[in-house]
Order: structure tokens, then sequence, then C-alpha cells
């Protein structure tokens, strides 16, 4: 299991500090109910971000703001600022934004179709390859960032629910990697899977980390602590504190982050 | 993201959107527009024209009821035809050929004389001197119906619009168009619509008989599904063990469910009419017919009504030392009624509303008479509704949309009673 | 004979009463050391019971030895031959009573009375239930056997593959066995062509009307409009033949005729017009739940990937609730076959080969109902030639629904 050394290598790690995710007093309604107040926080390029937290805390809430899944939910407001790359998410295009954002949730949930169409959907339709040789090249490549593709390549036309679920999950991260984009949210992606299993998406946690900005949401701090390098505290929709990992897990500033973290809350 | 590739997959989710949207405005519109045309076709049949005309009662009956206690006075139907003829001659003026007589005849229902003829005698003596104050003026103001070529010249000319009816000559038109201007014709609501059965003349033409059938063969259909479906159900749900005979029987009902109605009649008329002998027409045998087809409907709600009563009441019974039927009969079923009623009653609606299966048992006869008993022919409403629509008198079509107007409203107060029940019980259960 | 009838119930009721009363007083009997309890609680059931089943065995005694000629109807409003129905009352009573008496003094105190009452019980649920099979093995008999005596003057060939369906005319000409005279393809042909142009209206309607209602519409729209769709399904058929009669037909043909086309007065396209707005609801109701079935998982993995709702729907949940919907499809393509009094009223009577939705063709349906009602001999091959349209009816819908069954059994619910 590789910890994320790269801080110590010092100019990479100022490349590596640009802002790629920024919100500003973002407030989430459900009807009358507020599930965040005035979030402010900033996630790195290229970097694993984990947001930690008690259950219902709203980290989950926050993650799907940033692909906009929140507008699918009835009854659900977001107000305040968020920025991707400078551009304000509100005043893009949900589809188009999706397409840049991949999304992994807690519970596998490939299509029940062949393993070969549920990573090629995304890419017919955003019309990424002109033709069947081209979509196979994605296939393959995603299947393979993933780590699956050795597991799969004989049998791509199987049903995506014959899977083991540490292998459908791997497959619906092929998934979202086939559409190349700048962007992975991760709800929980190890909490319904065994441990091996769970330490096998660790290490492509790891190896995505260097293509792709990561953002992910965890109950197990430790896995926190294993694979990202920054986290943010929240506590009942707000944030409480964020910054460097190690940091955070050895010397918190605040109180609170130091009660849940030892165990006391949460 | 090519930006023209994505206003086109938005259009084509707003295309995707319209056509959701235009399916549903399509059967909402055919909706409005099929209870538009029936109602319409259907609300002539509830008014019908009466001429008023005096009627002189002839020397030797006033005598007759004046000097007579108490007899009732008889007269033949052709002395009727004649006072009628005298009464209409006296208004309309005209010759007296045989011709001509008829012509003005025709402008009545064909069984004005027959009509005449009762109300005479129903006369008695006390009755004939409250009709005149004095035995110097026998006349009497009586309302007779107007055939059914006449209301249709008369709803056209209201309408405004001008009718060339081959039924009717000029000068008939003449006649009619005079009754109107003296103010002598009246649009009064039609009674015998519901008082009165089948019959070859419109305007004496009614649905008494096709209610009263459809009544009993809905009351035999109930008495016969209604027990065998909850104990069918009873059975599979608590009793049955899983072997292949409970399997055959779930198999066979679901089978039952899916066959055409028709397929019901052939065996009514082969196992009902042809081996066992029972009485062609009569509502005896059209409720067992519909009591086949309405079981499996009864079982399939039986069924869940009895699946969703919970745990902890047969538990509580079987606790008590209660044994597995006594539990069922005394906790489980009564708590499961009111869903199985809903069930019954919805199913009671469909079977309201069959033709088919009573078409092949012979329900398709011209009974003029409601049955008495279960036993005598009959008809049911919606065989009445398809025997009157063939007709080609139009009169006879908008009784049928009159009548169709009749059994929705039926339908409508049996499928909202399943629901006022469903919701009744269902808030006691939470009390 | 409505108040008599009535009074007769009373007194049965009365009697019932009485019995089961003084059953309960010798449930208790003295033994020899005191008093004896004899389940109580059972005794009078079990009793009643055997009343009811010495009552029942005797009048079936009764009407199999016994001549039915003899002077038991006392005032026949029948004309069949069974006895007065007060007679039959009358002589039940007696048979219970008897059997009650029989039973409270004869049966020992040790009689298992609860045991006796729920193995009766038993009975008796699983007598009503095999109802069902009885009634199914009836319809198959009665075709069968009115089939098979068709098949002995009608080849199974000729009447299946022949090409001309005329049975009036064969009978005239006497010569029943000529081929062509029964061949059903016209019929089935002329069937098929307004099943066809009743889904062709129903499929997409329904469809698209289950799609819009689970996928985009908000849960005020559905609560108006999925109750809307099922007042359709509550239309008896006979008011849709009427209206496809008297109100669409002459419209379809003044409408054809305004076009400069030749329409039939009864065409088939106004028949499976009405017929496919009868089969909406079938088609939407089934589709919605199979649609709504649907985990929302996949909705949102869809969505997350970028794909906009109808994209989902089209590509997602559609292909997932295939099954349901196929089934749904297939059930309405069922009950079309099946339908009569849309085509009765709306159809036409002479058989045609024809595709022409402005023809006016039979149904199979149609032919059973003008072939059986009026006055005919039962035996002549007309009539039976009906009971072998009803077969091949009967065998067409059993294995379309048998399709539909499979479809959902075997392809539906593999999401996990």
């Amino acid at each position: 299991m590789t910890t994320p050394d790269k801080h110590t290598d010092k100019p990479a790690a100022a490349k590596r500090q640009r802002a790629k995710i920024r919100a500003r007093a973002v407030n989430v309604y459900y009807g009358d109910k507020q599930a965040l107040f005035q979030v402010a926080l900033e996630v790195p390029h290229k970097q694993v971000t984990a947001l930690i937290g008690p259950s219902g805390c709203g980290k989950s809430t926050f993650l799907r703001c940033i692909n906009r899944m929140n507008d699918v939910i009835e009854g659900c407001r977001v107000e305040g600022e968020l920025t991707i790359d400078g551009e304000n998410v509100a005043t893009l295009d949900p589809v188009a934004l999706r397409a840049r954002i991949g999304m992994v949730f807690q519970k596998p949930n490939p299509f029940p179709k062949s393993i070969y169409d549920n990573v090629a959907y995304g890419v017919r339709i955003h019309a990424l390859a002109q033709n069947r040789k081209e979509t196979d090249e994605i296939v393959r490549q995603s299947l393979a960032r993933a780590g699956l593709e050795q597991e799969v390549a004989s049998r791509l036309n199987d049903s995506a629910t014959a899977l083991s679920g540490g292998q459908q999950q791997r497959l619906c991260i092929a998934r979202a990697i086939a559409l190349q984009p700048d962007i992975i949210l991760m709800d929980e992606p190890c909490s319904s899977l065994d441990p091996i299993a769970t330490a096998r998406i660790e290490n492509l946690i790891a190896e995505l980390s260097q293509n792709y900005t990561i953002v992910i949401v965890t109950h197990s701090m430790q896995q926190a602590a294993r694979v990202s390098h920054r986290t943010v505290f929240f506590h009942l929709g707000r944030v409480v504190e964020s910054g460097e990992t190690t940091q955070i897990f050895t010397t918190p500033r605040r109180k609170q982050t130091e009660r849940y973290i030892t165990g006391r809350i949460g | 993201m090519k930006e023209s590739r994505l206003r086109r997959r938005y259009r084509a989710e707003r295309r995707y959107r319209f056509y959701g949207k235009a399916a549903i405005a399509f059967a909402v519109c055919f909706l409005f527009f099929f209870f538009v045309a029936i109602v319409s076709r259907a609300l002539p049949a509830f008014s019908q024209h009466e001429v008023l005309l005096r009627v002189a009662l002839p020397d030797n009956l006033l005598k007759n009821l004046s000097t007579a206690e108490g007899e009732d006075a008889n007269i033949s139907e052709g002395a009727a035809r004649r006072m009628l003829d005298a009464a209409l001659a006296q208004e309309l003026g005209g010759g007296g050929s045989a011709h001509e007589r008829r012509a003005r005849r025709a402008l009545l229902t064909p069984l004005a004389a027959l009509d005449l003829k009762r109300r005479v005698e129903n006369l008695s003596a006390s009755s004939v001197s409250s009709l005149s104050p004095s035995l110097l003026l026998p006349s009497w103001s009586l309302s007779f119906a107007l055939s059914s070529s006449s209301e249709r010249f008369l709803r056209a000319q209201s309408g405004g619009e001008q009718v060339a009816d081959p039924a009717l000559s000029d000068m008939q038109r003449d006649m009619l168009t005079a009754l109107d201007a003296k103010g002598l014709v009246a649009k009064r609501f039609n009674l015998a619509f519901f008082t009165r059965s089948d019959s070859r003349v419109p305007s004496a033409a009614g649905i008494r008989g096709a209610l009263l059938g459809s009544l009993w063969a809905l009351l035999i259909a109930f008495l016969l599904a209604f027990p065998l479906g909850v104990l069918t159900a009873v059975h599979l749900e608590e009793f049955a063990p899983r072997n292949r005979l409970s399997a055959l029987i779930e198999v066979a009902i679901y089978n039952l469910a899916a066959v055409p109605s028709i397929v019901f009649g052939l065996l009514g008329l082969v196992v009902f009419l042809n081996w066992w002998q029972l009485p062609r027409s009569a509502p005896l045998t059209g409720g067992m017919v519909l009591a086949l087809m309405t079981l499996p409907i009864v079982v399939v709600t039986a069924r869940s009504a009895l699946k969703a009563v919970p745990e902890g009441i047969r538990n509580a019974g079987l606790a008590l030392g209660a044994s597995h039927s006594q539990t069922v009969l005394h906790h489980v079923l009564p708590q499961a009624m009111p869903g199985i009623l809903t069930g019954a009653i919805i199913g009671m609606a469909r079977a309201l509303g069959e033709t088919a299966p009573l078409l092949m048992i012979g329900m398709v006869a011209f009974i003029a008479q409601a049955p008495a008993t279960p036993l005598d022919p009959a008809t049911t409403l919606p065989v009445q509704i398809f025997l009157w629509a063939d007709h080609p008198d139009p009169a006879f079509s908008s009784r049928a949309a009159a009548a169709i107007l009749v059994m929705l409203c039926f339908l409508v107060a049996m499928n909202a009673a399943a629901v006022l029940l469903r919701q009744a019980f269902e808030r006691k259960r939470q009390r | 004979m409505l108040y008599a009838s009535l009074a007769t119930l009373f007194a049965l009721a009365g009697l019932v009463f009485c019995l089961h009363a003084f059953a309960r007083r010798h449930a208790f009997v003295k033994g020899k050391n005191g008093r004896i309890r004899r389940d109580a609680y059972s005794f009078p059931a079990a009793s009643l019971t055997t009343g009811c089943i010495v009552a029942i065995a005797s009048l079936l005694l009764l009407s199999l030895s016994l001549p039915l000629s003899l002077p038991l109807s006392l005032s026949s409003s029948l004309s069949v031959g069974v006895p007065s129905p007060f007679v039959l009352a009358g002589l039940c009573a007696l048979f219970s009573a008897c059997g009650v008496f029989a039973f409270v003094r004869f049966a020992p105190p040790s009689f298992p009375a609860r045991a006796f009452v729920e193995t009766v019980l038993r009975v008796l649920l699983l007598l009503s239930s095999t109802l069902a099979i009885a009634t199914t093995l009836a319809i198959v008999a009665s075709l069968l056997f009115e089939t098979l005596r068709f098949f002995e003057e009608v080849s199974p060939s000729d009447f299946l593959f022949g090409l001309h369906w005329s049975p009036q005319t064969a009978l005239f000409a006497d010569d029943i066995g000529a081929s062509g005279a029964f061949g059903s393809l016209p019929v089935v042909v002329g069937t098929l062509l307004i099943t066809v142009i009743a889904l062709l209206v129903a499929v997409p309607v329904g469809l698209f009307s289950a799609i819009y209602l689970v996928e985009f519409a908000s849960s005020r729209t559905r609560a108006i409009v999925k109750p809307t769709l099922e007042v359709l399904s509550g239309i008896p058929t006979v008011v849709y033949g009427f209206f496809a009669a008297l109100v669409l037909a002459p419209a379809v043909r003044t409408l054809g005729e305004a076009l400069g086309l030749n329409v039939a007065s009864e065409s088939a396209l106004a028949a499976g017009l009405v017929m496919g707005v009868m089969l909406i609801p079938f088609v939407s109701s089934l589709s919605d739940d199979a649609l709504a079935a649907v985990p929302q998982d996949l909705r949102n993995a869809s969505l997350a990937l970028g794909a906009t709702p109808s994209e989902t729907a089209a590509k997602v949940v559609l292909p997932a609730a295939m099954p349901g919907v196929a089934a749904g499809v297939l059930l309405a393509f069922s009950r079309a076959v099946g339908e009569t009094m849309i085509v009765v009223m709306a159809a036409g009577l002479a058989a045609k080969l024809t595709i022409n939705p402005l023809d006016a063709p039979t149904t199979i349906t149609v032919q059973i109902v003008t072939l059986l009602t009026g006055d005919q001999e039962f035996d002549s091959s007309k009539t039976l030639s009906a009971f072998a349209l009803g077969m091949l009816l009967f065998c067409l819908t059993l294995v379309i629904n048998a399709a539909a069954l499979l479809a959902t059994r075997r392809y539906g619910a593999r999401y996990e």
C-alpha cells in the first residue's frame, strides 16, 4: 500500500497545489431543512481530497453539488458559489458538466448490460469515438486503468451483474474514466466491499491520483489517512477544519476535529 | 463537448418529453370526446314529446259509470281508437277518410289507442265526476306520446334545421307545426325509460327489465363467486401444502383470468344449457357464467388481502391455544374481510359490463317483461344496449346511449363504494 | 314467489338456530364420575356438520334413485325436471335435523369434535379450490368434444388452412365436406389485422405515457393522470363498441370519402382504433409497474455519466424494464384477439382475406357470435364450426399468455 508521499517532491508539489474546485458560502436546503451551512473549501488539482465526518453531516450532499446531481432530487436548493477551474457550475450545462466529472457510488450500480456496453455507454452518448475500433480501444484502456482488464478481457460480452462486488465497483470506475474526466468523485466507494477488494481500490485511487483530481467521501478515518493528500472535516453541515492529511490527523487545530479523530464523537 | 451535439441532444430530450405529453393528451382527449359524444346522443332519450288532446267520452260509457257502483268501464281497443280519431279530428280538422285518419293517428305513438283503453279502464265512478264539473261537457284532457318520427321532426325544427324526413308527409308536418303553434305540445321527462321494459315502440321502451335482469344475474354471480373465491383464497394462502395440486390450482386460476370472455359463454352453452338443461336466457344461467368469470379476480384480491394481515394477529391467536383453522376463521379472515369485499365489488363492477358470454347463453332475445324470478327469461343492461344500438330507428340508439349513462353511473357508484370501503377500513386500522 | 322464498329462508335459519342450541345443551353428558364435557365449543359445529352431510348425501341418493317425473313439483314455475325448491328445502331441513339428533344421541364422549370439524373444513376448502381446475377442464372438455365432432365432417387442414369461409352457403349447397367452405384463414387474418391496428395505437400511446409518468412527471401530475387512464379500463366494451359503430365508423367513412378513398361502413380502421384505445391502460399500467421497479441507482449512474434524462429513460431504464413491458404488450395482444363486443358492433360479417384497413374483415369472435345466436339445431356443422373457432381462440390466447408469463419469470428482476 503506497502512501502519498508526493508532497516531499517540491516542484511537483507546487504545481499540484493549484485549486481545481473552489467552494464559497455554499448553502444547501432540502425543502425547509438546511443541510449545508456556508461551506467554503478548496480541492487541489490532481490530488486526493477526503471528506470525513460523522454520518449525516453533509459530505455526500456537498459531493453531489460538484457535479450537480442534487438537481435530480426534488425540493433541493443550492446557493452560493462553486467553481471548477474558475467557472461557476451553476452557469454550466449540467449534461456537459457531468461528462467532465466521473462519479462512483456507494453501492456498485453497473447497468444490466454486458461489461463492454457498460463502459461504452458514456462513450456512445457523448460521441467520443468515431467508430467501433476507437470505442474498443477506449474500453480496453479504461478497463486497464481501472485494473480490471486482465480479469475480464476474455468475457467482455458477459453480463456485468455476474461480477463480484469488488469487480463491479472497479467496472463503475472504468465506466467513469472512459469519459476522460478531470475530476472523479467517490461516495464511500468501499463501504460495501470486503477488505481485500477495498485494498485493491485504494491502490487504484493512489494510481489514479496521478492523472485525476479525486474527491472521496469516507466514513473510515484510516482510509482517509491512507489514501488522501488533503482532508476536510465536516460536522453538522459545516466545514470544521481542512488541511493536509498528516496535519489533520497528527496535529488538528480544532478541538472538535481532535474529538472526532480520537473517536469521542461520530 | 461539441456545442452542436449537445444542442441536438437537448432537442431530442424536448422531443421525447413532447411525445410523452402528446400520448397522455391523446388518451385524455379521447375520453373527453367520448363522453361528449355519448351524452349528446343520450339527451334526446330523457325527454318525451306529448300532445294534449281533449277526448270525448261516449254517452253509453258515461251512463255506465254514473249508474253502476264501483264498476270498471271496459272498452275495446277499436272503440278507444275511434275516441282517439275523434279527438284528433276535432283538434286538427281535415277530412274523415280512412287515409287521413291514419295519417293523423300516425303522428302519435302506435300504442296510443292501447294507452287510452287502459286509462279508461282505470276510471271509476268517483273519478269521472271529478273530471268534469257537469255531465254536460264529458271530455277529458289527456296527454299522448308522439311517434318517434314526429319527435325527430319537432326536435330538428326547434334546432333550426330543416329535415326532409321521408317518414312524414307534408300534410303531417303541417299538422305537427299547427299543434305546436297552438301550444299543445309539451316536452316531459321520459319516466317510461325507467319504469318500463323493452318494447318495439321507442316511446314505451325502458330499461326496467334489463336492470332487474342485471341485478338478478349479479346477485347470483356474487352468491356463487364470493364464497367459492374466498374459500379458494383461504386454502391457497393458509392451508395448501406445497405440492403439485396446489401448483396446478394456481396455474388454473392464472389461466382462467386470461381466457377471453366469449369462451366462458361457450362453456355455458355446452355445459349449462346443453348438458344440465338449465333455462335459457335466465339470469340464473347468466349469473353462473359471470360467477366463473369473476372467480379469478375474487381469488387474487382475497389472497393479497389475506397476505396483508399482520403476523402479530396470527401469532396472538395461536399463542392463546387456538388451532390453525380457528385462528384463520376467527381472526385472520375478519381482519382481511374489507379488502376481500373491495375486490369482490370491483369484480362485480366488471361483471356488470360483460356482454359476450351472455349473448352465447341466449340472453339476446326480445324480452318485453321484467323477470319476476331468476328463472324467467331476461336480458341484462349491456345486452339491451347492444340490441338497441343495432336498431335503425335513431330513437333507439339514443336510448342505448342513455342506458350507457345509467350503466356508467352504476359503475362509478360501485367503484367509489369500493374505494371508500378501503379507505374507511384503513383509517379504522390505523386507529 | 319472492315472499315465499324469503319465508322459507327465515324458517331454515330458525331451524339451524334451534338445532345449534339443542346440540349445545347436549354437549354436557353425565358420565361415571360426574359430568363429562364433550368439547363444548366445537360440539354444536360438529353436530350441524353431520346434519349437513347427512342431508346432502340423502338428497343425492334421492335424486339419483327416484325418477324425476314423480309429482314432487308442487308449484312449478319451472319447466325443468327438478322438484320445487320448497319441497327441496323441506327435505333438506328434515334430513339435517335427523343427522343432528343422531349425532347427539350416538356420538361417544371422547369423539374429537374439533378435529372432525376442521377436517371437514379442510376438505371443503380443497374442494372449492379444485373448482378452478374443474372449470378449466370443463372449458377444454366442452370445446374439445364439439370440435372433434366438427372435425368428423371437415378435415382439420381444411379448417386451419382453407381460404374460404362461408358456413351459411355450405349448408344450402348441401356439400358440407367440400373444401373451402370452412377455411378459417380469412377469419384469422381479419382478427390479426384489427389486432395489429389496435396495437399500433395502444403500444406507442401506452408506453410513452408510462415513460412520461414514471421518468418525467411530478408526483402531482402522476396522481391525476394515472387514475384518468384507469378510467379507460373501467369502461365496458359494449360502450366502446357503441362508440365505434355509431360515432367513429361513420366519421372514418366520411373522412375517407372526402379524401377520395373507398372506405367500408364497418372498416377495420374504426374497430381497430377503438380497440387500441381500450388497450391503452393495459400497456400503460403494466409498463408503469415495470419501469417503476427499475432501481434509482441505475438512473443515478446514467445521469452521473452526463446522460440527459431522456437518454437515461431510453437507453438504461427501458431496456432494464423490457420483460415487464413485453409482458404487457403480449397481454394486450391476447386481450385484443379475444375481444368480442367492439368487433361485433363495428366490424363486418363477410370473411374477406384482406390486409386493407379500410375494408371490413370479420374476426373469430364475430363469427362465433353470429353462428351461435339465433335459432339453429345444435348438431349442424355450422354451429360446430363455431366451437372449432372457439377452440382455436382458446389455444391462441393460452399460448400468448404463457409467453407473457415466461417473459416475466425468466428475464425479470435481474438487477442484483
